[in-house]
């Protein structure tokens, strides 16, 4: 584990952290909402998302086909509610278009879709995220851009043969302007990670496989924004950054608990949102009222 | 007609997880196999009851269907289960390479058929299954629409030696039949008798359908409906004998209308009685996310539709 | 097996040619393959262009989301492998991160059919067709010869969006000339008469053509038609072939069950219902052994044509 000390990162962590409080909002408002969704696993990358789409990441909501913009992926597409509040909060679309979530006519599909404005690719169907990213840094490559691809997978993920597949051509085509984030909750669908499939030694995996190997505290801003700068300045190889998270992060009933990978109970969800609201009001470092819905 | 009166509703990936656990204190080779969505395909119902047959091998679908037919080679009666995204295209080649070719005793039982998936998205709502498993020898593909014909569904895949793709619906269904009603591999049953237009439905469209031949039926138009709850092998007869009476078809299916129901059925009419044909289902379009009712809508699937349908095919005869 | 035309080429020789010819005069146009760029021929390729070559292992389904994530930076992936691990090992892939995303990736499958004969049924792919044309946005494409496999190839380029292109093997007799037809996705008429239409892609042209000669011989003059583009399949073309006869035979190197017999039976019962016949292999996976004895027990043959032709005539 890293610790930083740079001038004014205190006030960039205080920063991160409002956004994130504001993305955890939108998300749970979104589920609510729509009355079905993933909330669970949105929670855990909240952090996660933030430092890369307010911090890391070049890329600019006017253009968002910009050609050397970084290229983000959200590998575990299920989580689709907090990338389109974070593309909401960036400025790809309204923020009152997050009422629409899983609604005919929307573009905020249940799963993230490339014609979404923002989404470079499409995912939900677990396992694919991280191939696509390596499509894109070779293309990268051969047009001698910069960019990099973002992917973000989840834990369980790593049950997947494909992820295997790309974890290889990652390295093998020695693209370094990869960078995976595993949000590494512990928790899949079914129960915890072990209790589902082995998931071996993580680190020694993707190690084996030639990977620059980090490991963090996902919930961790300062951690999260020195792995990413060190991942960054990582050359010949891809790195994957092992963010250990809390699934359901900042919702005590939803805390730890496998059961919230869906929406459990949106009553107590619904009344969960509206205390958070009114926290988030009173908040005098918190966000003026209209940017709440 | 073995239908009862509809009384309450009910997932067919419900039924399934029921039947399942009955089959498993029956018979001791069942074996369940799950890619980590027990709670969602409900086999965590025969978890519960025979943790030690139940095997979750995780998000690896294709690992799943491999470790089925090593199962089943060794005697064991396995059903593999997941969403149909996966069981059809994840796990292709190994459904094709694994189990359709050895013939062997493995029965895919998947949920989220087509728009029943909703506001899962387009990612998981399987609208090419039934056109892709089709094209695959030795496969018997099922989608019955309620409850108690997915019971008998279910228990029917266990007799037939040989694989079936077995499709089930995330919403819940209303329920059609009754327990005892005669469900077999292949053959069609009969909803209606009528003699102006052949509606030919399966699954979940069998209610769009019923609700058509109902309003058809105001407009003194007779419709022969038929629930197609197998669409391979395709019950040819009782096509064959509709449409002959009726000289007109409309078929009703929740699948892109290439390569599914509506192709089996223009296969069929082409080679034995060319009748004019309508095939209701995505227009060879993925849908978006929404409610169940605005997709059918939305797309031309519901039983508005269907009447509309049924009125241009019949302005076709000869 | 006799055939009436004059000389033979190797399909995937003519792939591999096509690539490089595509690639020199269109610099976006990238190849990728799992390991069988020998067989596949893109080691042609691989050579003029080795930076735009990658060889991404015995890994279909990450090379075809790979394909996506090149086509989403404005590339022309052509990702290449045999047709049962483009279209089925891969086939979720196929249909998630290309089909629904609409992206510029043309897939490209060799040995459909029962070709790759001794490698066995594991090798041989009597479903690809089936299995790609229910994907909304696919164009599925099945050439006969090196010409028109050529041609198939240029055609990709210049049109945007997913492809799905079916490959044989070598000795395909060659029906078309050195230029190919004009518009792949046209309906290719080889022969012109009244009495029945045969409708059929890929290997199967030469046995048509060839039943179409015999039955002329017996004056019964029939259309011999090349469906190249299986989807979206060209509607105008079939409905003024099947408005100048009474019935239409389909035959194809694919099971009965949805391919092009499936696509024929679609269009026809929609808009003109007429007796048709479709030959293909009777839904069963087949066997190890020569290729002309795996079609004669499909019964894909000149003599298996004529019979159902004539049987189908005598019926209508």
């Amino acid at each position: 584990m890293t610790t930083v000390s740079q001038p004014g990162i205190k006030d960039t962590t205080q920063e991160l952290a409002r956004w994130a409080r504001l993305l955890r909002y939108d998300t749970l408002r979104m589920i609510s909402n729509a009355a079905s969704g993933h909330p669970g696993g949105c929670m855990s990358m909240a952090e996660i998302l933030t430092c890369l789409y307010f911090h890391e990441m070049k890329v600019d909501p006017q253009q968002p086909d910009w050609l050397d913009r970084d290229r983000f992926i959200l590998s575990k597409g299920h989580c689709a509610p907090i990338l389109y509040a974070a593309l909401a909060r960036k400025g790809y679309f309204p923020v009152d278009e997050l009422r629409n979530l899983r609604k005919i006519g929307s573009f905020l599909h249940g799963h993230p879709d490339i014609s979404t404005p923002g989404v470079d690719m499409t995912s939900g169907c677990l396992g694919q995220g991280l191939s696509a990213a390596v499509g894109m840094a070779m293309a990268g490559r051969i047009d001698r851009r910069d960019y990099r691809a973002f992917v973000v997978i989840g834990d369980g993920e790593m049950n997947e043969g494909q992820l295997w597949e790309s974890a290889a051509s990652a390295s093998h085509f020695r693209l370094d302007r990869i960078i995976v984030v595993l949000d590494f909750n512990a928790l899949q669908f079914d129960g915890t990670v072990h209790e589902v499939s082995n998931p071996g030694d993580v680190r020694g995996r993707w190690k084996s496989l030639g990977w620059n190997v980090l490991e963090i505290d996902g919930h961790d801003i300062p951690q999260i924004l020195d792995a990413l700068r060190q991942a960054d300045e990582c050359r010949g190889r891809p790195t994957i950054v092992v963010a250990h998270t809390i699934k359901g992060k900042g919702v005590p009933f939803m805390e730890g608990d496998y059961l919230w990978h869906s929406l459990m109970d949106n009553d107590l969800l619904t009344s969960f949102v509206k205390e958070m609201h009114d926290e988030l009001q009173r908040d005098p470092d918190g966000f003026d009222a209209d940017r709440l819905w | 007609m073995t239908t009862a009166a509809p009384k309450r509703e009910l997932p067919t990936r419900h039924a399934y997880g029921e039947t399942l656990v009955e089959l498993g204190r029956e018979d001791d080779r069942i074996v369940v196999l799950e890619a980590d969505i027990s709670k969602s395909t409900q086999t965590y119902r025969f978890a519960e009851a025979f943790p030690d047959r139940f095997f979750n091998v995780g998000v690896a679908e294709q690992n799943m269907m491999c470790m089925a037919a090593g199962a089943a080679i060794c005697g064991r009666i396995p059903f593999v289960s997941t969403y149909a995204v996966f069981g059809s295209m994840r796990a292709c080649e190994q459904m094709r390479t694994s189990v359709a070719y050895p013939k062997l005793n493995v029965n895919i039982a998947v949920s989220h058929a087509g728009l029943t998936a909703y506001d899962d998205g387009v990612t998981h709502q399987a609208v090419e299954d039934l056109g892709i498993v089709r094209s695959i020898p030795n496969m018997t593909v099922l989608q019955p629409c309620d409850a108690p014909s997915t019971r008998k569904a279910v228990r029917a895949a266990v007799e037939i030696d040989g694989p079936v793709y077995l499709r089930l619906t995330r919403i819940a269904m209303p329920i059609l039949y009754d327990d005892n009603v005669d469900f077999q591999i292949g053959k069609a049953i009969r909803l209606r008798t009528g003699g102006d237009v052949t509606i030919v439905a399966v699954g979940d469209m069998v209610f769009q359908a019923r609700e058509a031949a109902e309003r058809l039926a105001a407009q003194g138009i007779e419709v022969d409906l038929l629930d197609m709850h197998t669409i391979k092998p395709l019950d040819v007869d009782a096509l064959l004998d509709s449409a002959t009476k009726t000289g007109a078809v409309v078929t009703a299916e929740d699948h892109n209308v290439l390569g599914g129901l509506g192709s089996a059925v223009a296969e069929a009419l082409g080679e034995h009685c060319p009748t004019p044909l309508l095939r209701v289902g995505l227009q060879d379009t993925f849908a978006q996310s929404g409610s169940y009712g605005d997709l059918l809508r939305h797309y031309g699937m519901d039983a508005s539709h269907l009447v509309e349908a049924a009125q241009r095919v019949m302005r076709r005869k000869q | 097996m006799s055939c009436s035309a004059t000389r033979t080429a190797s399909m995937r020789t003519a792939y591999g040619e096509a690539l490089v010819e595509v690639g020199r005069t269109n610099p976006n146009v990238v190849v990728l393959d799992a390991d069988l760029s020998k067989a596949t021929k893109t080691s042609l390729f691989a050579e003029a262009f080795p930076d735009r070559f990658f060889n991404i292992g015995i890994a279909e389904q990450n090379m075809t989301t790979v394909a996506a994530g090149l086509a989403t930076c404005g590339k022309i992936p052509f990702a290449t492998s045999l047709a049962v691990f483009s279209t089925m090992r891969a086939c979720e892939q196929v249909r998630t991160s290309v089909a629904l995303t609409n992206l510029n990736v043309k897939i490209v499958g060799f040995y459909g059919g029962l070709c790759t004969a001794e490698n066995g049924p594991t090798h041989q792919c009597i479903a690809d067709l089936g299995v790609m044309r229910p994907l909304p946005n696919m164009t599925v494409l099945a050439p006969a010869d090196a010409p028109s496999c050529k041609a198939c190839v240029r055609w990709a380029v210049e049109h945007p969006g997913p492809v799905y292109l079916r490959g044989l093997r070598d000795g395909e007799p060659v029906l078309y000339d050195e230029t190919g037809p004009a518009d792949v996705s046209r309906i290719q008429i080889h022969r012109e008469g009244n009495d029945g239409a045969i409708l059929v892609n890929g290997f199967m042209l030469h046995l048509a053509l060839e039943a179409a000669d015999r039955l002329a011989a017996r004056k019964i003059h029939i259309t011999v038609a090349d469906v190249i583009t299986i989807k979206p399949i060209d509607q105008k073309t079939l409905l003024e072939i099947a408005g100048n006869v009474p019935c239409v035979l389909s035959v194809e190197e694919h099971n009965v069950l949805g391919g092009m017999g499936s696509a024929v039976a679609e269009v026809l019962a929609q808009k003109h219902p007429l007796p048709m016949r479709i030959m293909g292999v009777p839904d069963v996976f087949s066997n190890s052994g020569k290729h002309s004895l795996l079609l004669e027990a499909a019964g894909l043959t000149t003599e298996k044509i004529v019979e159902n032709a004539v049987e189908l005539l005598a019926a209508t």
